[in-house]
């Protein structure tokens, strides 16, 4: 091999580079909480956390689908409560403080949905 | 070229290949449906109104002019924070139109001036066979079960193909972001407004059915304007075209239009 | 054979670093309408396709007339060809993705492009043209390359290839045959709904893009001394005449259908694209015309065999056959299909000044693709001695 030598360092100082954040991560601290805030009247979301928490974007999604293509604009969730499907009047009922709620894990996480383009916040004034 | 880099590209060509008729594989089976997410059920609303073929009759003979239309307008625009841009990139819903142009087909150099001068509400005719539908290279424009032609704003991409196809011209695009025609806060704040570079048109006020209500216009037409089932022989919608002479937009294109003038 | 690039006289790299500053130019004004929409541009509700979609289909033509090299040089075994088919399958390749770009350039949510892919609608006309697209694009990447390789290295092209050289003459003739059915097969808009579209379509390409290769080829002749060969030059110019004459013929026949029937809705278009409106002449009927002029003198000059080998007339006849297809399909294609509107009245369409800055910025990313893939053949012809007689 040609310039064995730097090209080894090349390729090792590389892999580190590139790895780095999974070394920094597991070296470094606990998780941050978001400092997330709950809606204060409502105890219980249309379905369990661990599920809302993970799939509510996909939920979401699906919400939009059986509504737009399908006119189903109720759904039943798990429990049997019903709930009519709509981010703007039946999300946002509770979670009405997208900044301390919505914003909160989403840049945390660098996600910036652009839902408010078309869909109105609770009170929104520009 | 060495042996490596030839069996190389030997199997580089072979992957696209694969690749590419692997998105062709797929391509072959539209629709397809992924597993439901949701642990819960969807289904209609008790309240919601349920047609086979939703269709609407404009007795344009109880309308004495425009102005008599503008509550109409008005009411389109409230509902569903409809903009108003003041030049040729306006947003249309429900509009109004000279007789020539809303049925350029039909015109003759004689008709009775009453007819001629009127003018005449123009919407989408949510058709049978919607050439925008045919068109849409995502699905983002289709047709529902009870013949409404639906839009899904979240998956159009703006290619603005439908505006080429629908021949009624009931199609807008975005050229510029909406909320900045719209007073703050918007007329309706349970409808969301569209955004910037969609396509949008008239909906047959499908959230509202959804909810029990009658199309905003139909509702402001105070009985003049009638919503119903056409597959029905006995609603409102096929009772008055059986009683009265009627028209539609263009039929000699085979849209099968479901808006149908009394003239 | 990137290396090739390596080693070429500074003008190259001076052009090169001239297309890139074009680009960056030109971005900043599609920035700016990423920014503020399609607002930029001159389209409006009533004419809501313009420039961008009317660039593409015209680079459609281009991308599809390399066949018009592979045809006779595989199908026929026309030997004299096989010097210059690389160019015509590099600027295939430029030429789709200046078509890509096009589309690009002229969505509203361009984020959402993979749509197409994700929600794949077999119904749609603008799917298939995305996927044959893609799979043009390809064929002539992996085509040209290969047998690029083998002509350096003095064999004969991989057997594995002719099967793809076959399909990409079908594959060509598909491309623009899609196109075509983009606006053919639309109710209401009378100017497009028309059988001969796709006809006409191909002939356009089959007598402008051979006649855009031959410019170009003599451009290089100009600059590096590459000879394509005095016969395969005549041959592709009988070609063009070819299939000029029958663009024009095909233009003909839509005039004959047009004002024999006298159907109002197939005459208003055309009586608008030459004759404006109200008795004003609209700005494209000057167009219109200079390509009518340009086209018939460009046939004056192509039919006669004498002036068709001239050295200076040729050129100057494929210049004005260039212009005048491109206005046909370039402008009067989409502005008449549009005018009058779907309420048969007249909504006026120009493109605006930065419309056609992003237009031209995407010709400019076309030229630099071309520049790049040329270099490495004229590098290669080179070094093959297939570089002059």
């Amino acid at each position: 091999m040609y310039n064995a030598k730097a090209v080894i360092t090349g390729i090792i100082v590389f892999t580190v580079l590139c790895t780095a954040p999974f070394w920094v991560g597991l070296a470094g601290k606990d998780y941050k909480s978001t400092g997330i805030v709950l809606p204060k009247d409502e105890k219980k979301c249309i379905e369990s956390v661990e599920f809302m928490r993970k799939d509510h974007m996909r939920l979401l999604n699906e919400w939009r689908d059986e509504a737009l293509r399908g006119e189903n604009r109720v759904y039943t969730a798990e429990d049997g409560k019903k709930w009519s499907i709509s981010l703007q009047n039946t999300c946002l009922k509770c979670h009405s403080n997208y900044k301390e709620f919505c914003d909160k894990c989403h840049t945390a996480n660098s996600v910036y949905p652009y839902c408010w383009t078309c869909h109105i916040l609770p009170g929104e004034s520009k | 070229m060495n042996k490596s880099r030839r069996s190389f590209l030997k199997v580089a060509g072979f992957s696209v290949f694969a690749l590419s008729s692997g998105i062709v594989a797929q391509a072959a089976v539209p629709g397809t449906a992924n597993a439901k997410l949701a642990p819960g059920s969807y289904a209609k609303g008790d309240a919601a109104l349920r047609a086979r073929r939703w269709a609407m009759v404009i007795d344009t003979r109880k309308f004495a002019g425009p102005r008599d239309y503008e509550p109409l307008m008005e009411a389109c625009r409230q509902e569903h924070n409809v903009p108003s841009i003041p030049d040729a990139r306006n947003i249309k819903w429900f509009w109004l139109d000279s007789y020539e142009h809303t049925f350029p087909d039909d015109m003759n150099a004689h008709l009775d001036t009453k007819t001629r001068e009127a003018a005449y509400p123009l919407l989408c005719n949510h058709c049978s066979n919607p050439p925008c539908v045919r068109v849409c290279p995502t699905q983002a424009t289709y047709k529902m079960e009870d013949g409404i032609v639906a839009m899904d704003y979240h998956r159009c991409i703006g290619c603005r193909f439908c505006m080429a196809g629908c021949p009624y011209g009931a199609r807008s695009f975005n050229f510029k972001d909406p909320r900045g025609f719209l007073p703050n806060p918007v007329p309706n704040p349970s409808f969301p407004t569209r955004m910037i570079g969609v396509v949008e048109k008239c909906t047959f006020c499908a959230e509202r059915l959804a909810m029990g209500k009658m199309p905003a216009c139909v509702e402001a037409s105070e009985g003049r304007i009638l919503f119903g089932d056409l597959e029905d022989a006995d609603s409102k919608v096929r009772r008055a075209l059986a009683a009265n002479f009627s028209i539609r937009r263009k039929p000699s294109l085979g849209t099968q239009p479901g808006v149908y003038y009394l003239i | 054979m990137l290396e090739k690039l390596l080693s070429a006289p500074k003008t190259y790299y001076v052009w090169l670093g001239f297309l890139l500053c074009l680009i960056a130019g030109c971005a900043t004004v599609y920035w700016q309408q990423l920014q503020t929409g399609l607002s930029i541009t001159g389209m409006n509700r009533d004419v809501s396709w313009g420039l961008y979609i009317s660039q593409f289909t015209y680079f459609v033509g281009v991308a599809a007339s390399a066949v018009m090299l592979v045809l006779p040089a595989y199908f026929h075994h026309y030997k004299k060809f096989k010097r210059m088919i690389i160019f015509g399958e590099f600027m295939a390749v430029a030429a789709v993705v200046m078509c890509a770009l096009f589309i690009v350039v002229d969505l509203g949510q361009p984020q959402r492009m993979l749509n197409v892919m994700l929600h794949p609608t077999p119904n749609s006309v603008m799917f298939y043209d995305m996927m044959v697209l893609i799979g043009y694009l390809t064929l002539n990447i992996i085509i040209g390359w290969v047998t690029l390789e083998a002509e350096r290295l003095g064999v004969e092209p991989p057997k594995w290839v002719k099967p793809l050289i076959y399909l990409s003459i079908l594959w060509a003739f598909s491309i623009h045959t899609v196109t075509a059915f983009l606006y053919a097969g639309i109710p209401g808009r009378h100017y497009w709904l028309t059988a001969i579209m796709a006809a006409r379509f191909l002939s356009s390409a089959f007598c402008s893009g051979p006649s855009i290769l031959l410019l170009l080829v003599f451009l290089v002749r100009r600059l590096t001394g590459f000879d394509p060969g005095k016969d395969a030059v005549k041959t592709l110019s009988t070609i063009i005449v070819y299939a000029m004459c029958v663009n024009v013929f095909f233009y003909v026949l839509e005039l004959f259908t047009a004002f024999y029937s006298q159907i109002p809705g197939h005459a208003e278009p055309i009586v608008f694209l030459f004759a404006g409106h109200d008795g004003h002449l609209a700005w494209v009927s000057y167009w219109m015309w200079a390509a009518v002029a340009m086209a018939f003198i460009s046939l004056a000059i192509l039919i006669p065999p004498s002036l068709r080998t001239h050295p200076v007339l040729l050129p100057l006849a494929l210049v004005m056959l260039v212009a005048a297809t491109w206005i046909d399909k370039g402008l009067g294609l989409l502005i008449g299909g549009f005018t009058p509107n779907m309420y048969e009245s007249i909504t006026p369409y120009m493109p605006t000044v930065r419309e056609v800055i992003v237009a031209l910025g995407v010709y400019a990313i076309g030229a630099l693709v071309l520049s790049i893939l040329w270099k490495i053949a004229i590098g290669v012809k080179q070094e093959a001695g297939n570089f002059s007689d």
